[in-house]
């Protein structure tokens, strides 16, 4: 898989501030996410890990201090920016009522795949022959893989997203999906796409791995 | 834009899987429809003069009844992140979310109505203004009631405050609507009712969805 030349990934903080509920999360945070590159966000529960995604993912403006995308305020561009980064909530978006195709296809409306291209993304998180069985009657670990089957589409719809910001995507999942998680983590930063994740789990397996510490405030 | 019709067409076919959902206000229109002239003066005249304002009270609870839910599955389970992630105009999905609303609620609403008219021995004449004060009205419920359910998606248990919010902004539909109705009972031109009606139409689809769109953002940035 080769990057196309679009790949242009270029996410900075400056002098970053967020408080919640009086308490400091982090102060004076400055990052930078290239080409390449996976940050792990580390820290203990409550430490702001997840205000941090969604704040990088312009979810959250509740903040002070500066979010940059190649160089411009991020509440500027942030249409552009939404169609090249992939945001995974701890929520998992899935309607428990409705099969995993049917939640996939909804999942990847903004890319126009073909359902061939979600079956076989189906297929790839080993949830063959579930395709269509609605939700509520698969497992937690499951309903986790409909909604990572996007990752597996990611450079297929009509505008390829070089940015994945996932939150906490290894929960509930079982050993074979931890690791085709994490060849797939692998293979994104090989195509110089880039990840920011929130896990407790080690991924040392990364060769590009970086590591943030949040909580030591 | 493709999220918009893939939205809606979701909705549609959540709709279908918990039909529970949507029948249970169409349950309630009929029954009060049913139970009134039993608890009331059983007499047709009586009833006839009233059917109009009972069929229309009857109507916006049902509504009110059906809007508790329209946002709050949405915020639980992640789906109103990934709408605000993906960059889509929410107004849009406004739009879309109370259009599946008016389909699921207003229009079977609509379609009941002349048998319940029947039920109230609602005069021969006042049947077309009832059809047509319904088709103009019900959509502005909606619409105001998406405003309410966006407000109220993140409150545990906010149908109260939802019916507070969103009562008082019914009234003018419930005045000029009953009010038409009423006038084709006694053959009377009803055509400034329902002009009134598409103006408040009018205003709440170009209005309401940057009402329902602030809202949601409010109650996601936290």
């Amino acid at each position: 898989m080769t990057a196309p030349a679009s790949y242009n990934i270029d996410l900075q903080t400056c002098q970053l501030y967020c408080e919640r509920d009086d308490r400091v999360l982090f102060e004076g945070l400055d990052l930078q996410l290239n080409n390449g590159e996976l940050l792990q966000l580390v820290g203990p529960n409550g430490a702001g890990k997840t205000s941090l995604l969604r704040l990088l993912a312009g979810l959250n403006r509740d903040f002070s201090g500066e979010v940059r995308w190649q160089g411009n305020h991020l509440a500027d561009v942030y249409s552009e920016y939404a169609q090249q980064r992939l945001y995974m909530g701890h929520l998992s978006a899935v309607k428990k009522a409705l099969s995993p195709l049917e939640n996939l296809r909804w999942l990847t409306a903004a890319w126009q795949l073909p359902d061939d291209d979600l079956w076989q993304a189906l297929d790839e998180v080993q949830l063959y022959g579930y395709e269509q069985t609605p939700c509520q009657q698969l497992s937690a670990g499951q309903q986790r893989r409909v909604g990572l089957a996007r990752l597996a589409l990611a450079e297929k719809g009509v505008g390829p997203m070089p940015l994945w910001i996932l939150d906490e995507p290894f929960t509930a999942l079982d050993k074979a999906g931890v690791a085709w998680l994490e060849g797939r983590l692998q293979q994104h930063v090989e195509s110089q796409g880039s990840v920011l994740i929130t896990s407790h789990h080690a991924l040392e397996n990364i060769a590009s791995l970086r590591q943030l510490e949040l909580g030591r405030i | 834009m493709s999220l918009v019709l893939a939205t809606v067409k979701r909705d549609f076919l959540l709709a279908a899987r918990n039909p529970g959902e949507w029948l249970n206000p169409l349950m309630f229109f009929l029954m009060v429809a049913a139970l009134f002239p039993l608890a009331v003066d059983p007499d047709p005249e009586f009833l006839g003069k009233i059917a109009g304002g009972v069929i229309w009270v009857a109507a916006l609870l049902a509504t009110l009844l059906s809007l508790d839910a329209l946002f709050k599955a949405d915020v639980e389970d992640g789906s109103l992140e990934q709408w605000l992630a993906s960059g889509e105009s929410l107004y849009a999905m406004a739009l879309g979310k109370a259009l599946v609303h008016w389909c699921i609620s207003g229009l079977p609403l609509t379609i009941m109505a002349p048998l319940l008219g029947l039920m109230l021995n609602l005069p021969g004449d006042a049947y077309s203004a009832l059809l047509v004060s319904l088709a103009v009205g019900t959509p502005v419920l909606s619409l105001l009631g998406a405003v309410g359910a966006a407000l109220t998606a993140g409150v545990r248990s906010g149908g109260l405050l939802l019916s507070l919010l969103i009562l008082p902004l019914y009234i003018p539909v419930l005045i000029f609507a009953a009010s038409a109705v009423y006038h084709a009972g006694i053959g009377m031109a009803y055509n400034g009712q329902v002009g009134f009606l598409g103006a408040i139409l009018a205003l709440a689809m170009c209005l309401s969805p940057f009402a329902v769109a602030a809202a949601l953002k409010l109650n996601l940035s936290r």
